[in-house]
């Protein structure tokens, strides 16, 4: 608390809010209000008189519209939203597994197998991209979702170990022995004891991993060509900017609809993502 | 006593059945083997597609491949071209000033916003949950909005500094070379910031507020609370948070690929829009691959960094 006069909190604490509050958040009301605005007013210069930036008289959804009838805009999102699952899916599988292995079992180099994973979760995509679309040429997996559904695991996997790697320690090994005991192997122990107790952590790992599939731009850039195959971000990016014409209110409306998956499943789940952040950098 | 011993009874049935096992279920009773069949898909997929890559990239900087060619064994040509590229030496020039700008920003702001989010007031969870949106939201998408705002014609930015009188004319934002890379450094700021205030505001309330108090009661100023108790609190979590996004703004492509495209005229070029351009745009991709790999010296000082300074953390 900000002890004193009134005047004190106001410049100490509301002001400084609501001004980040607003830089943060206005690129999205411009998103929102671009969307909806005609394109009379949208290509109307700021030196204009009659200029009016922060809001329009004259909605319409005839950029909406376009995106849906004259775009793949559709396909885009299902291709992500396969994509996303997929690879989440995959990821979670695989990072349970190594994740419950890394951190409650007792083997040979567990330790540099732990610090391995953990480079790995700090590789970025940047540096593989172009030997990687060499790889996949030679897989033949090239302008297939398979392209992108086997390599995003890459940088999923690391993440969702590690973070699984925090809950799976924090779980007493009791537990564990007391089912062991009772004559469950170490299988069963792990799935049907371990992991239940861990669910926060799999809907935290899980959910993040969906957004950074959903968020993915390189590997999907590189990675597939032919505009059917494409995800949101990559569509977007080439389909509505043709040479130097940018159609800016398919564009916001593009942005808009393609971010509401994720701002939706955020909104559900906003306590599971910021555990998600913490732990990801905790571990 | 009925119950306890019905369930003694029932328990001891499981115990009869439990032995019968297989030969799988036997060498998965075994840990070593256990733990190696549960890394098996990691491994499988990240040395395909992680592993794999790695090495071929390596081979590839050291190549004079190109799309389409093969390419020869070529030595260390590729970096050697590199030495005396200038737009390459822009594009590290540049790498550098934006992971360091961004970065300090990014700190100072982040944790001012923490700070201000760590109070009691209504509406804090709500407040907390939308500031994070910049980093929930794809940036590819949002940086679109952004470069829509830069449009020097018609740019809300520059009407609302107009209206300000801060302004007289219009401001190139993008397509100054010496605006643009300022411009691609406040988008990045404005994305990293949440993430910073997120991570360090969990730091924060790990903090036991008692320590503040009896700080204030022996008459510590609020300046002094925060340097002497809560900084030093918080430098582990701010160590992390800050190499993580180190490493992150060191190789990002998305938003200047979006914003400029790298340029104009090479001004906003990083390692990593120069790769593109170079390995995807050109299709030389020995050359593309180098300027990749030349990263990598970087981030593995910064990973070693890290590793032992998390190791220091958790030997204390």
């Amino acid at each position: 608390m900000i002890e004193g006069a009134r005047w004190r909190r106001w410049i100490f604490f509301n002001l400084p809010l609501t001004l980040f509050v607003i830089g943060l958040l206005f690129p999205f009301y411009w998103m929102v209000v671009t969307t909806v605005r005609p394109d009379a007013e949208l290509y109307r210069p700021w030196m204009a008189p009659n200029y009016t930036p922060f809001w329009t008289l004259h909605p319409t959804l005839d950029h909406i519209r376009y995106l849906l009838d004259e775009t793949l805009f559709s396909r885009w999102m299902l291709n992500t939203f396969f994509i996303s699952v997929l690879a989440t899916a995959i990821s979670l599988f695989c990072g349970l597994l190594a994740g419950y292995a890394l951190s409650r079992l007792k083997f040979p180099f567990a330790g540099s197998l732990g610090t391995g994973i953990f480079i790995t979760y700090l590789v970025p995509q940047t540096l593989l991209f172009i030997p990687l679309a060499d790889v996949i040429r030679n897989f033949r997996l090239g302008d297939t979702p398979w392209a992108l559904i086997l390599t995003y695991p890459t940088f999923l996997i690391p993440f969702c170990t590690w973070l699984l790697m925090g809950y799976f320690k924090a779980i007493p090994r009791e537990l564990e022995e007391c089912a062991r005991i009772d004559g469950a192997t170490r299988w069963q122990a792990m799935v049907y004891i371990v992991f239940p107790v861990a669910v926060p952590g799999i809907l935290s790992a899980g959910i993040f991993a969906f957004t950074l599939s959903w968020n993915e731009f390189i590997y999907a850039l590189v990675f597939l060509s032919s505009p059917e195959q494409k995800t949101v971000s990559v569509g977007i990016t080439s389909e509505l900017v043709r040479g130097d014409v940018f159609y800016w209110g398919s564009l916001m409306a593009g942005a808009l609809l393609g971010s509401v998956p994720v701002a939706l499943i955020y909104s559900f789940f906003v306590e599971y993502y910021v555990a998600g952040i913490t732990g990801s950098v905790k571990g | 006593m009925v119950v306890d011993s019905v369930a003694a009874v029932k328990s001891a049935k499981s115990y009869v059945a439990a032995p019968r096992r297989g030969p799988v279920t036997r060498i998965l009773e075994n840990e070593g083997w256990f733990a190696f069949f549960l890394l098996l898909p990691t491994a499988v997929l990240l040395g395909l597609f992680m592993a794999y890559p790695f090495i071929e990239g390596v081979l590839l900087a050291l190549s004079d491949a190109k799309v389409g060619v093969p390419g020869n064994f070529v030595g260390l040509q590729n970096f050697a071209v590199l030495l005396n590229d200038s737009i390459f030496r822009i594009a590290v020039w540049n790498t550098v000033l934006y992971t360091a700008v961004t970065t300090v920003f990014k700190l100072a702001l982040g944790l001012w916003l923490a700070l201000l989010l760590n109070r009691h007031f209504r509406g804090k969870a709500v407040t907390r949950a939308f500031v994070l949106l910049p980093f929930i939201i794809p940036t590819v998408l949002s940086t679109f909005a952004w470069k829509w705002m830069f449009d020097p014609t018609f740019s809300v930015i520059n009407w609302t500094l107009f209206h300000l009188g801060i302004i007289r004319t219009r401001i190139n934002w993008l397509s100054d070379p010496g605006l643009a890379l300022v411009s691609v450094i406040i988008v990045n700021i404005w994305r990293g910031v949440p993430f910073y205030a997120i991570s360090l505001l969990a730091g924060l309330q790990t903090i036991n507020p008692e320590l503040a108090e009896a700080a204030a009661i022996d008459g510590a100023r609020p300046w002094q609370r925060f340097r002497y108790i809560t900084w030093p609190l918080l430098l582990p979590v701010t160590m992390v948070v800050v190499l993580f996004s180190v490493i992150q703004t060191f190789a990002d492509f998305q938003l200047v690929y979006v914003l400029t495209g790298g340029g104009p005229a090479n001004a906003t070029q990083l390692f990593a829009t120069y790769a593109y351009q170079i390995g995807v745009g050109t299709g030389l991709l020995g050359q593309g691959a180098a300027i990749s790999l030349a990263m990598f010296p970087v981030l593995l000082v910064v990973v070693v960094v890290q590793l032992l300074y998390i190791r220091r953390v958790e030997i204390h």
